[in-house]
């Protein structure tokens, strides 16, 4: 047999099952309401140094209006699961080397710094590339399994992927034996983040969750989140989640706030309601090709704005959003 | 662009699964779909299968990866279900490929710590090389891309050779298959577990690929002449598949 070996990585994220159970028997469970702003749960929910998750895919079904307002309030030293993340890492990474403190100290690394076909963006570049971002490596669904470890109240599971690569080396995985079969397999540490947060369709003001399409990771996610804040197109009536349970996907007991931000993926694609600003998302990358230009961009709409309503005015209000949301149902194409 | 299409859509035989991603390979299982694999089956990793595709998707998990689709679920789904061993192909891409197939996108530079440049990282792609059954590259062939030595193996290949992936606890039979460039279809000899070159492109000579290479390429026998785009082949690609020209360009119309 041959010897197993461990990935050199630091671990960022406490993977003990007891310690997660310790906390999970004091959260609040109780049926209670959770309405409020982004701001007071953002300010209550994210503290500076906390293991922070996004839910979405990057620039889809994406928390935006949490993500702005975490920059914007300043939180420090958090550490980032960087899976899928595109334009959240982007939003976040405004929070450092701009003379506002370091917002990311670490980062899970399983996509970042690129926007898929968009490219990569400059300034994630210079942040991680500067070397004050700490870095561990992992894939997609590494992380997604690290989610699913912590949402079963494990501290790891096993996985046949990374085996064999730089990716491993980098990583703060180890190698095991399956005690059934002999085979070796990846164990791979349970993620239980201080702080998650999620977009989803709809909500009721408990906090529980529809989803329409893709789920990514997130239900796994909102299960092994010790504070979850989830954003929702439309809050709406307790009733109408009772009238079909079996469309609730996060349940009441996972949230600890909830705020209702119509348009709140923006300028991220939301499945059935609009999609993704393709032209707004371009100039982000080009404005952050120079420093000057970057910090007058984030002046003018991200911290020259109270809230994120006043940002998707900046980005043409109503009248874009209509747009989008014609082209999200393909009506700009004579559907 | 339209020949590296048609060769990767080819590729595909009908009746099978493949795992995507945007551009090339989303624009080659769209292709195959309406040429000689009409009931292949499109995943996206992000949780989209089986979508009736409306136009090309700029995002592997936005709203038109499971346009219409037969399921929309999550990653850890269709990652499962490749590790189950129900996904055939997966296309993937990188910054560098060594003569194993083993892809680097992750870093360039040498230290880990401070790259001299920084790239996304593994995303899906060292699961999907992981566990599908046969992994497809494309890619332009240039000897900045065609590389010995990777600064970082992030996604493996047939790792250092023969039977390396079986000993570092992969699932035995999946690996690399064929490597499509804008020079030639490559694919991998049976005994060295190394590149080769299967077919060149029609203009192409073998040294001019072998000047593009960084890494001793061995030939197949015979060697053949890709097939060009057939007249069929290049309506519906131009028409059908990405009318607006996001992946083949708009100067191709």
């Amino acid at each position: 047999m041959a010897s197993l070996s461990q990935g050199e990585g630091p671990l960022f994220a406490d993977p003990s099952a007891d310690r997660a159970r310790a906390f999970f028997a004091q959260k609040p469970r109780a049926l209670t309401d959770k309405l409020t702003s982004v701001a007071d749960a953002v300010r209550r929910l994210v503290q500076d140094g906390d293991y922070l998750a996004i839910g979405g895919f990057g620039g889809d079904r994406l928390p935006t209006a949490v993500c702005h307002e975490i920059v914007r309030q300043g939180k420090q030293n958090l550490t980032l699961a960087g899976h899928t993340a595109t334009h959240d890492f982007q939003i976040l990474a405004a929070g450092n080397l701009t003379g506002r403190g370091k917002t990311i100290a670490r980062c899970d690394v399983a996509y970042i710094v690129g926007l898929e076909a968009r490219g990569l963006s400059p300034h994630a570049r210079r942040v991680v590339e500067s070397g004050e971002v700490e870095c561990t490596e992992w894939s997609n669904y590494g992380l997604a399994v690290r989610f699913k470890a912590a949402a079963m109240g494990l501290p790891f599971l096993p996985v046949r992927s990374m085996l064999g690569t730089d990716t491993f080396k980098q990583s703060a995985a180890r190698e095991i034996i399956c005690p059934f079969t002999g085979e070796k397999l990846l164990a791979l540490p349970a993620i239980y983040p201080d702080c998650a947060a999620i977009h989803v369709h709809e909500a009721d003001r408990y906090g529980n969750c529809r989803i329409r399409g893709t789920t990514v990771a997130d239900l796994d996610l909102a299960r092994a989140a010790k504070r979850l804040i989830i954003t929702c197109e439309r809050l709406i009536p307790n009733d109408e989640i009772r009238q079909d349970p079996s469309r609730t996907v996060i349940p009441f007991y996972c949230v600890d706030a909830v705020c209702e931000v119509p348009f709140g993926s923006y300028p991220g694609n939301m499945p059935y309601e609009y999609f993704s600003d393709e032209r707004h998302l371009c100039e982000w990358l080009e404005a952050e090709a120079d420093m000057e230009r970057y910090r007058a961009f984030l002046d003018n709409y991200l911290f020259g704005v109270k809230d994120f309503n006043e940002y998707l005015e900046r980005c043409g209000g109503l009248q874009r959003m209509q747009a989008l949301r014609q082209e999200e149902l393909l009506l700009h194409r004579g559907r | 662009m339209e020949l590296m299409i048609c060769c990767a859509a080819r590729l595909l035989e009908d009746g099978r699964t493949v795992a995507v991603g945007t551009g090339v390979p989303c624009a080659a299982a769209m292709l195959a779909q309406r040429t000689a694999a009409p009931s292949l089956v499109i995943f996206f990793e992000a949780g989209g299968v089986g979508p009736q595709l409306p136009t090309m998707p700029i995002s592997v998990g936005d709203s038109r990866t499971f346009y219409r689709a037969l399921m929309a679920t999550s990653m850890a789904d269709v990652m499962e279900t490749c590790q189950r061993g129900l996904m055939d192909y997966t296309f993937l891409g990188g910054a560098q490929i060594d003569a194993y197939g083993n892809l680097n996108s992750t870093m360039i530079g040498k230290d880990y710590a401070r790259p001299k440049v920084r790239l996304p990282g593994s995303g899906g792609a060292s699961d999907l090389a992981s566990l599908c059954w046969r992994i497809l590259v494309v890619t332009n062939h240039d000897r900045r891309r065609f590389v010995e030595k990777l600064d970082f193996l992030t996604t493996p290949g047939y790792l250092t050779g023969p039977g390396a992936r079986e000993a570092a606890g992969l699932p035995p039979g999946t690996g690399p298959y064929r490597v499509i460039t804008d020079l030639a279809v490559l694919g991998y000899a049976e005994d060295t577990k190394r590149m080769q070159v299967l077919s060149l492109h029609p203009g192409v000579t073998l040294e001019r690929v072998r000047a593009h290479t960084g890494f001793e390429l061995a030939v197949a026998e015979p060697l053949l002449t890709t097939s060009p785009p057939t007249e069929a082949e290049l309506i519906i690609l131009r028409e059908e598949v990405d009318p607006f020209g996001y992946v083949i360009g708009r100067c191709a119309k």
